[in-house]
């Protein structure tokens, strides 16, 4: 028999009531950054990042291929610095591509797997769950760099374009747009601290902080899943893996941010 | 100095000819076709999930003209502003029995209820009205948002003392008619159309107003 100490869960209480006195000494904001740092002690999207390590290195897929040669945007191969050049347009499939999209081509191209199946494949599930792995790891290698996305390319400039149409567009039985939560200075959800996306500063801390681990979850999100959830939650309709809109609107979040610091894969509440 | 000339008529030519360049370019991406191309990305890009479907995504006037306005960053005209505010309060449903103001403990509930309507939420369920998500409401509630205005106070601060007077009934209307749908009063107000989009009906408007304005309300007390 498993014995249990009575006083246990009236400590916990007392703490919690403790706790929360303490706690209430201080700002809302200021108790959540302190959370924040704690917990930055122990991130646990380092394990992700490892196991992107190995998926990238690894002989995968119906060629038996690595991810070795992948083209992120700075060469076959070449992934430190790359992240942060992302979204950016490619020759090879004429099209501006986010990470994930990009992923998905090689891992096609290749591994020979089957990209479409993979977009379908529902988040954490499979080869999904694999792409937590391979985001964590690519984005960690440009930690701390600044995001430089290219702005050359006619197609980057049509996505930012793109993006701010998608950013601004009311819809949905609630009327909501991406601004009507994003789109202003020191603003919250309840208690939730919202950046505005508009503007350089709000903008590099919100996209440059994707992906990242969920405490609340205890999952790796990616930028396409960050996005997905927020249309859920827009009562939009539901946006397709990688789909040229979600990229169009990471090109705008992260060219409003440019010049700010990658901070991913960060840790979050 | 015998090539200055010469030279500084090329630089002129080659500033002539960039700004040719970039003069085409510019025609090849007209507002009007990066709206078309947005359009076309949006269309392929979404589709229906469970009771969230594609047509959500179709803008009535309202929406179109805002977020034009949004994108462009020139507000509307006075007089298209008042047009759009005009055609939406003609949606306005106002009570049957001319009862404006409900159970506010009820309301409260509402209120605190952001549930409702994502591709997650299942189809007939009752809708709640996301309130404490932009607005303070009651003093007691900690956990509010900040994206409307505080209505703390509401009613205490319109000065509703006889809820049977002429004065208080206009607040009562306003107030409904804001619910119902606030862009009778404000053409690209930020806040969703509660009764108009059929997320909350008669009955949980009434209680929304009855937690505003009720002198008996923890907002008004």
């Amino acid at each position: 028999m498993r014995q249990t100490n009575p006083a246990a869960p009236l400590a916990a209480a007392l703490l919690l009531v403790w706790c929360a006195s303490a706690l209430a000494q201080k700002s809302t904001a200021d108790g959540i950054a302190e959370y924040r740092e704690m917990l930055q002690d122990g991130n646990p999207a380092e394990l992700f990042e490892m196991k992107g390590e190995e998926l990238w290195k690894q002989k995968r897929g119906p060629r038996n291929a690595s991810l070795e040669r992948c083209d992120l945007g700075k060469g076959p191969g070449v992934v430190k610095g790359a992240f942060v050049e992302l979204p950016r347009y490619f020759a090879d499939t004429n099209k501006v591509q986010d990470l994930e999209s990009r992923l998905l081509t090689c891992m096609q191209a290749q591994q020979g797997l089957d990209a479409a199946k993979i977009a379908a494949t529902p988040f954490g599930k499979d080869e999904q769950k694999n792409m937590e792995g391979l985001v964590a790891w690519v984005s960690s290698q440009s930690k701390g760099m600044k995001l430089a996305l290219p702005q050359g390319h006619a197609k980057e400039k049509q996505m930012y374009e793109v993006g701010k149409r998608m950013f601004y567009l009311r819809g949905g039985p609630h009327d909501f747009a991406c601004a009507s939560c994003h789109g202003a200075d020191d603003k919250r959800i309840r208690l939730q601290d919202l950046p505005n996306l508009t503007k350089a500063k709000g903008a590099a801390e919100g996209f440059g902080s994707w992906p990242a681990y969920r405490v609340s979850s205890g999952e790796l999100w990616s930028m396409q899943r960050r996005l997905n959830d927020c249309f859920r939650q827009q009562r939009f309709p539901y946006p397709g893996y990688a789909s040229d809109v979600t990229v169009a609107l990471g090109v705008f979040m992260g060219v409003n941010g440019q010049g700010g610091m990658s901070t991913a894969p960060a840790i979050k509440r | 100095m015998s090539n200055k000339k010469p030279l500084s008529t090329l630089y002129t030519v080659a500033a002539v000819t960039a700004s040719l360049v970039v003069l085409g370019c510019a025609s090849i991406d007209t507002a009007q076709s990066l709206d078309a191309m947005t359009q076309q990305m949006v269309k392929d890009s979404f589709r229906d999930q469970g009771i969230a479907k594609v047509d959500r995504l179709q803008q009535d006037e309202s929406n179109a003209a805002c977020s034009a306005a949004d994108v462009s960053g020139v507000a509307l005209t006075d007089a298209k502003a008042q047009g759009i505010e005009a055609a939406n309060l003609k949606t306005v449903q106002w009570p049957a029995d001319g009862k404006f103001v409900g159970d506010w403990k009820e309301g409260e509930k509402i209120a605190q209820n952001g549930r409702g309507m994502t591709w997650t939420d299942k189809p007939g369920s009752a809708n709640g009205g996301n309130c404490y998500n932009c607005h303070q409401i009651s003093r007691e509630e900690i956990s509010f948002g900040t994206l409307g205005p505080s209505l703390y106070n509401y009613g205490k601060l319109r000065g509703i003392s006889d809820p049977n007077s002429a004065e208080a009934r206009a607040i009562f209307e306003y107030t409904w008619g804001k619910i119902w749908n606030a862009k009778a009063y404000n053409a690209c107000s930020g806040m969703p159309r509660f009764g108009h989009a059929g997320i909350l009906g008669e009955a949980q408007v009434r209680d929304l107003v009855g937690l505003l304005v009720d002198p008996q309300s923890p907002v008004n007390r």
